[in-house]
C-alpha cells in the first residue's frame, strides 16, 4: 500500500518494477520485425559480397549469388574440406573517350568469399553453371553426410 | 595497373513507389549506369535472373520503363539453409530530357546486364557553332 502511493502512474498499474522494461522491449521487437523480417524467410543480411543462398536437398548443396555482369572465366570456385571459397572482378570498363555520366550505381571490384558448408562434400564432383547473371553451385554431400533411412524392425 | 577495390555488399533496393503492384511479390530497383556521348544514350542496368524473353521496355511520352520477371531459383524439395538475398522482380522508371529516336532503340541482355541503347534524335545532336573573331568597328591609330 505504502509502494501503491509511491508509484501511483495514473496510465499503467504497478505490476513490477521492470514493466516498463517490458513493453519497451517488446515494441523494440516489432520494430525489428517490421524492418528486417518477412514473414516465412529467415533474413540475415550478409557481410562479405557477394549474398548468397544456401539450400540443400537429400544428396546436394546448391549456393546461388548474383553475380550480374561477372563473365564465368573472371570467377574461380574451390572447395577445400567443408569450405567453399568464390573469388572474382568485374570491371565497368569506360565506353570510350567523350562520354558523360548521368548515373553510376553499378560496382567494378573483386571479392573473395569463402563459405562453410555445414556437412561433409564429394569435392570431386562439384558442378557451377552461370546463366542470366545467376551463378549456381551444386556440391553433392559426402556419402556419410546423406540421410540414412532407418527401418523399424 | 591500379589496384581494383573491394565490392562491398549491397542490400537490393526495394520499390518504394506511390504505386501499388497488382501481383505480389517483391519487387527491387535494378542498379543502373546511364552515360551519353554525342549520339546516343547508353543505360546498363543489373538485373540477374531475368532471362531476354522476361524483359519489358517501354517508352511513352518520353517516360522509359523497364521491367524484368524472374523466375524462382530452386526446387520445391530443397530447404533453406543460409537466404541472404531475396528474388523478386525488377522495376525502374526514367523521365528522358533528350529527344530520342524511337524507331532505332536497340536492347541487349547479357549474363544479366540490360545494355539499352537509345539514339538521339537528328534535332538533339549537338551541333558545333564555329565562332569567328570579331574585328573591332574601329581602328587604332
Amino acid at each position: 500500500m505504502f509502494a501503491r502511493r509511491l508509484f501511483d502512474f495514473p496510465s499503467v498499474g504497478w505490476r513490477h518494477p521492470f514493466a516498463d522494461f517490458d513493453r519497451l522491449s517488446r515494441q523494440m521487437d516489432q520494430l525489428t520485425q517490421r524492418m528486417m523480417g518477412r514473414p516465412g524467410l529467415a533474413w540475415q543480411p550478409a557481410r562479405v559480397f557477394p549474398a548468397i543462398n544456401l539450400t540443400e536437398d537429400k544428396g546436394n548443396f546448391y549456393v546461388r549469388a548474383e553475380l550480374p555482369g561477372f563473365k564465368a572465366d573472371a570467377l574461380e570456385i574451390s572447395v577445400t574440406g567443408k569450405n567453399l571459397t568464390i573469388t572474382g572482378e568485374r570491371k565497368t570498363a569506360p565506353e570510350g573517350e567523350k562520354i558523360r555520366y548521368h548515373r553510376k550505381e553499378r560496382d567494378a571490384g573483386k571479392f573473395s568469399r569463402v563459405i562453410g558448408l555445414p556437412a561433409d562434400v564429394d569435392a570431386d564432383n562439384v558442378a557451377a553453371k552461370m546463366v542470366n547473371g545467376i551463378l549456381t553451385i551444386t556440391i553433392p554431400k559426402a556419402e556419410k553426410a546423406k540421410p540414412r533411412q532407418i527401418t523399424i524392425n | 595497373m591500379t589496384d581494383l577495390k573491394e565490392l562491398q555488399v549491397k542490400n537490393k533496393q526495394e520499390v518504394a513507389g506511390p504505386a501499388e503492384q497488382t501481383r505480389p511479390g517483391i519487387v527491387f530497383t535494378p542498379e543502373v549506369d546511364i552515360f551519353e556521348d554525342e549520339r546516343q544514350i547508353t543505360l546498363l542496368a543489373d538485373m540477374p535472373g531475368v532471362a531476354p524473353e522476361d524483359i519489358t521496355i517501354d517508352l511513352n511520352d518520353s517516360v522509359l520503363s523497364l521491367t524484368g520477371e524472374v523466375k524462382p531459383f530452386k526446387d520445391d524439395d530443397e530447404k533453406n539453409v543460409i537466404v541472404e538475398f531475396e528474388i523478386g522482380r525488377y522495376a525502374r522508371q526514367f523521365t528522358l530530357s533528350e529527344a530520342i529516336d524511337q524507331s532505332k532503340i536497340e536492347a541487349k541482355l547479357d549474363d544479366g546486364v540490360l545494355r539499352l541503347t537509345l539514339p538521339k534524335a537528328e534535332k538533339a545532336m549537338p551541333r558545333q557553332i564555329a565562332v569567328t573573331a570579331g574585328y573591332p568597328p574601329y581602328k587604332v591609330s
